[in-house]
């Protein structure tokens, strides 16, 4: 067995761990006012990690005997993490340094679920799938908890922790499961295993397995009905704890769910769809009907997410034997998650700049915000109008893709369209609900909003990129083949 | 680049770049801002205008100022925009219209102000409009089609009048409704379309060869027929899917309800005609009764709702509905003279009515009410010229011979008394005829119900209450955004051969897939 390690390939991992370890080395000589200094160093390891990443671009490369891959699928969702940190780095910085915060601790957890993060895709086994799974959850539940005088984040980190637990757990018990049926850990070769014909009894074992490990992610990408945990989490965490909950964190869960599902568990489609069928729709419906009573931004950001992770299930639900439609899907679904991120990212980082003057942070407090604060309420605006779907805007892409696959599937895909349009036409009412605010109502308090500046940037950087991909989707198109992984 | 291939695209972004340039302007420069709105919308509609003069109107049925790029490869999506005879005068319509409510704005900016936001929201609606009489993709087609429901939701949310939030919100919602069921329409369009080795098409041009020689299946084109339809309907309004259309117009400022009117609606006519009837033609004879059934509805619907109306504006925004019943009906027809009725109606309806919007504004302009019983009557007396444009719209409203409104109801109801052929072959020319009877019977309502609002708006003696008020008369603004409508107005009314003309050749293709 060759044990050589190549140590190109894990790169940008290596670098993001030696970042840690700086960044912890560091907070303890920095004075407690100089500590915010940091974030910069976290930053700094991030752009490192992301030109090494881009180095490799165009390679195909795998050290750890196979189990760990770097393709275009895993440097597309590499870069993919490394951009959405930087931009997680950016909007905390005003956030911890003004708070009682622990910083340095922060900008370290946060990092090392990152490193989680980036992990995942690569992973092709389903021993480092998991490793990677709790290197993402666990700094997760500390820094959830990290408003540590606030009962509500303490709620939220305990909560967080028990769901995330427990669900881990389970899914454990199914990869055990797989691995005693296959005899490997290996996700390709446990989807040769699978593909041939089963004794009787495995069966049975084989599909609860991919029953107790869809479980285990659907909690990680807070699809109902494992979805509870979100909202009080969300709303209790830091902000921009939040941000990283609802999308790096959201779109690592369905970078492993995407290598399992396609790569291992191809050939039991006809059992597994149905059950995504039901989950995408429940989910979405669910998602958005309870968004439609929320007061609280970051709460019907929370509901909007699950939602949105319904669209995102939507795609797995259309695999069938046709290995064009799965490459569809799977792209449909790749770029749904990563066009969510920026938008959600962008409406995230308004929250944060809104946070300083609005501790409740009521979508009520968004009165006025159109002339308080233009450019903010401009990118909010973008960004709703995007999440809801509307052209011109990146998210109209998003959700059309998934029209596509589904309509092209045909029989399940048209029904599941169908309920995919009405749940689009619902979300806009409480999408639109934030504009209204912002731009119908007008403020009792008429002075500027002060707005950090980093905060701003990120969201005025978002909503370009909405718009560019809005009116040039052909951007997307560059994209290295998504479909590398799909259809052997 | 040649003159032949960026025209159109010049015209329709022209408002778009005008936009951005519009929200950099400094907000001290008021009136800067105001120049700048008419300068743009002038030379988009300039541009417009010169597209009009150089098309090629001996061939009017073919596509042209034609550019066909590449756009999204990755889902076939081209960048295709032409122009036909059928294109043509709604075209021109939508940058004349906002032309002239750009220079209305000079004078006009409906509380709360914010100039730059309204403007630039206007230029947007815009090219959303314009776009989508020239998109031959149905990618394209739609991004424009949905381009104007941003736009329009913030114009009617933020300068409406009072239940504002409520109208912008139904308006917003019912028409994203039906027109997401539409793009699920387009997709299965897509994937049914063949043009040889698997390869589909999002291209208009094709898919109407396709569909024309018969290529979708017949229960594919019925639920298709359905699915775009209902984007349609809801656009256009037909009735019952109307109820969004008093509110939005209500509630809409002044600019709002003109565009609405004037343009928006006729995006939804233009479907049909552009893409239901060439693309699906089995779905057009089977859906065409029901299209006359319900227009016809609409039209004795609408004509009695106007007559238990006590807001001016409400009465309008319900003729519209009843207009637009028109322009379905004779659609619905299938025949040369049904779809050259409806085009003629569209165009007609929107300077009428655009113009009809116009004195209703200025009426509240003058009044802040626009309750028929406040106003109480005398506005002759009172402000003679506002009083006499009014009477004169209302009435060419109504349908009178020599004006623009006669010639779309007339045709249409005389399309209807012989439909085209299959429709005839399958039995239905008494249901048709039936039809016509109703919309004759609507068009004694219209003029009653338009002859009583006139009566008590503009005819009696001025209430006490409006004796000591200073109103200005029509004011130099005004008149110099109504002259061109009044104009073309009578003109298209002694002329219909304007505008038929235009589309004769075109519609004479389309209506010979219904065989006649």
């Amino acid at each position: 067995m060759n044990q050589a390690i190549d140590y190109t390939a894990i790169l940008p991992e290596l670098i993001i761990a030696g970042t840690i370890v700086l960044v912890l080395v560091a907070d303890a000589f920095l004075s407690p006012k100089r500590k915010w200094l940091t974030m910069w160093l976290a930053f700094a390891g991030v752009v490192a990690a992301l030109i090494a990443t881009l180095s490799l671009v165009g390679d195909e490369r795998n050290t750890f005997t196979g189990s760990y891959v770097v393709d275009d699928f895993a440097i597309l969702f590499k870069t993919f993490f490394l951009v959405v940190a930087l931009f997680v780095l950016l909007v905390s910085l005003r956030y911890f340094r003004e708070g009682p915060f622990y910083q340095g601790e922060y900008y370290f957890l946060l990092l090392t679920a990152f490193l989680g993060c980036m992990m995942m895709p690569s992973s092709r086994d389903l021993l480092l799938l998991f490793i990677a799974l709790e290197l993402v959850s666990a700094p997760g539940f500390l820094i959830a908890a990290f408003r540590k005088s606030d009962p509500r984040s303490n709620e939220a980190g305990i909560k967080f922790f028990l769901f995330g637990v427990l669900s881990t757990a389970v899914m454990l018990y199914g990869m055990s499961m797989i691995y005693g049926v296959t005899g490997t850990l290996n996700l390709s070769e446990i989807g040769d295993a699978l593909s041939v014909a089963l004794p009787q009894g495995q069966e049975t074992l084989v599909l609860a397995a991919i029953l107790f490990i869809v479980a285990g992610f659907a909690f990680k990408v807070s699809a109902v009905p494992f979805q509870f945990w979100a909202p009080d989490t969300y709303e209790g965490a830091p902000v921009p704890v939040a941000a990283f909950l609802a999308t790096a964190s959201k779109a690592a869960g369905f970078a492993g769910l995407l290598q399992l599902m396609f790569v291992a568990f191809p050939a039991q489609y006809e059992v597994w769809t149905p059950i995504f069928a039901a989950l995408s729709i429940l989910t979405m419906t669910i998602g958005n009907f309870v968004a439609l009573q929320q007061r609280q931004i970051v709460r019907l950001l929370a509901y909007s997410s699950i939602a949105q992770a319904g669209y995102m299930l939507l795609p797995f639900a259309l695999v069938s034997a046709d290995p064009s439609i799965n490459q569809d899907a799977f792209a449909a679904a790749v770029t749904y998650i990563m066009i969510y991120a920026v938008m959600t990212l962008g409406a995230f980082a308004v929250v944060i700049a809104m946070a300083r003057e609005s501790r409740g942070l009521l979508i009520a407090d968004f009165a006025g915000l159109g002339r308080r604060a233009p450019w903010i309420a401009l990118s909010m605006t973008v960004f709703m109008v995007s999440l809801g779907g509307i052209p011109p805007t990146a998210g109209f892409w998003a959700k059309f893709l998934v029209f596509q696959v589904a309509i092209g599937r045909g029989g399940i895909g048209t029904t599941l369209a169908v309920i995919m349009v009405l749940n689009s036409v619902v979300s806009l009412y409480y999408y639109l609900a934030v504009p209204r605010q912002m731009l119908f109502v007008e403020a009792e308090d008429q002075r500027p909003l002060a707005t950090p500046a980093l905060a701003t940037g990120v969201a005025v950087l978002a909503t370009f990129a909405v718009i560019a991909i809005g009116l040039w989707p052909e951007l997307l198109a560059h994209f290295p083949p998504l479909s590398t992984l799909v259809g052997q | 680049m040649t003159w032949e291939n960026s025209a159109i695209t010049i015209a329709v972004f022209l408002p778009l770049v005008g936009a951005l340039v519009i929200a950099l302007v400094p907000r001290q420069l008021e009136k800067g801002v105001r120049a700048l709105g008419i300068v743009i919308t002038g030379a988009a509609m300039a541009v417009a205008v010169a597209i009009a003069l150089t098309f090629d109107y001996g061939a009017s049925s073919t596509l042209q100022f034609q550019l066909d790029t590449r756009w999204i490869p990755a889902i076939d999506a081209r960048y295709h925009v032409a122009i036909d005879g059928i294109s043509l005068p709604l075209f021109v319509l939508t940058f004349v219209i906002s032309f002239l409510c750009a220079i209305y704005t000079w004078r006009f900016v409906p509380s709360p102000g914010k100039t730059k936001s309204f403007l630039a929201l206007m230029l947007l609606l815009e090219t959303g409009m314009a776009g989508t009489f020239i998109a031959f993709d149905l990618i394209l087609f739609f991004v424009f089609w949905e381009l104007v429901l941003v736009p329009m939701y913030f114009l009617i949310g933020i300068w409406g009048s009072a239940n504002r939030e409520y109208a912008a919100i139904k308006f917003f919602l019912y028409t994203l409704f039906g027109s997401i069921f539409m793009l699920l329409g387009f997709l299965a369009l897509y994937f049914n379309s063949d043009l040889g080795g698997g390869r589909h098409t999002f291209d208009l041009v094709a898919l109407q060869e396709f569909g024309a020689s018969g290529g979708f299946s017949n229960s594919l084109q019925l639920v298709v027929f359905g699915a775009i339809g209902l984007g349609f309907a809801v656009k256009v309004p037909m009735w019952p899917f109307h109820t969004w259309l008093p509110d939005a117009h209500t509630e809409a400022p002044t600019i709002g309800s003109v565009l609405l009117a004037a343009i928006m609606l006729k995006m939804g006519t233009y479907g049909f005609v552009r893409i239901s009837l060439p693309v699906l033609p089995y779905g057009a004879e089977k859906y065409a009764p029901w299209i006359g059934l319900l227009a016809a509805i609409a039209i004795v619907y609408a004509a009695l709702a106007c007559l238990a109306q006590k807001d001016l504006k409400r009465l309008i925004a319900f003729s519209s509905v009843g207009h637009m019943g028109f322009v379905m009906l004779g659609i619905a027809t299938l025949t040369s003279i049904g779809i050259n009725a409806a085009i003629f109606g569209m165009v007609a309806h929107g300077l009428i009515t655009g113009m009809l919007f116009f004195c209703v504004g200025s009426v509240y302009d003058r009044y802040h009410t626009r309750e028929i019983a406040e106003i109480g009557g005398g506005l002759m007396q009172k402000l003679p010229y506002l009083g006499g444009v009014f009477a004169f719209v209302a009435i060419a409203s109504l349908g009178l011979p020599g004006l623009a409104g006669f010639w779309g109801e007339v045709m249409a109801l005389l399309s209807s008394f012989s439909p085209a052929e299959i429709l005839v072959d399958a039995g239905l020319t008494g249901w048709f005829r039936f039809f016509m009877i109703a919309g004759g019977i609507g068009t004694i309502l219209t003029a009653g119900y338009f002859l009583w609002m006139l009566q008590r708006v503009n005819m009696g003696n001025l209430p006490e209450k409006w004796k000591g008020e200073a109103f200005p008369d029509v004011v130099a603004i005004e008149w110099v955004s109504w002259v061109p409508l009044l104009i073309a107005i009578v003109a298209f009314g002694l002329f219909p051969r304007l505008l038929t003309g235009v589309t004769q050749e075109s519609v004479d293709a389309l209506s010979s897939l219904f065989g006649s």
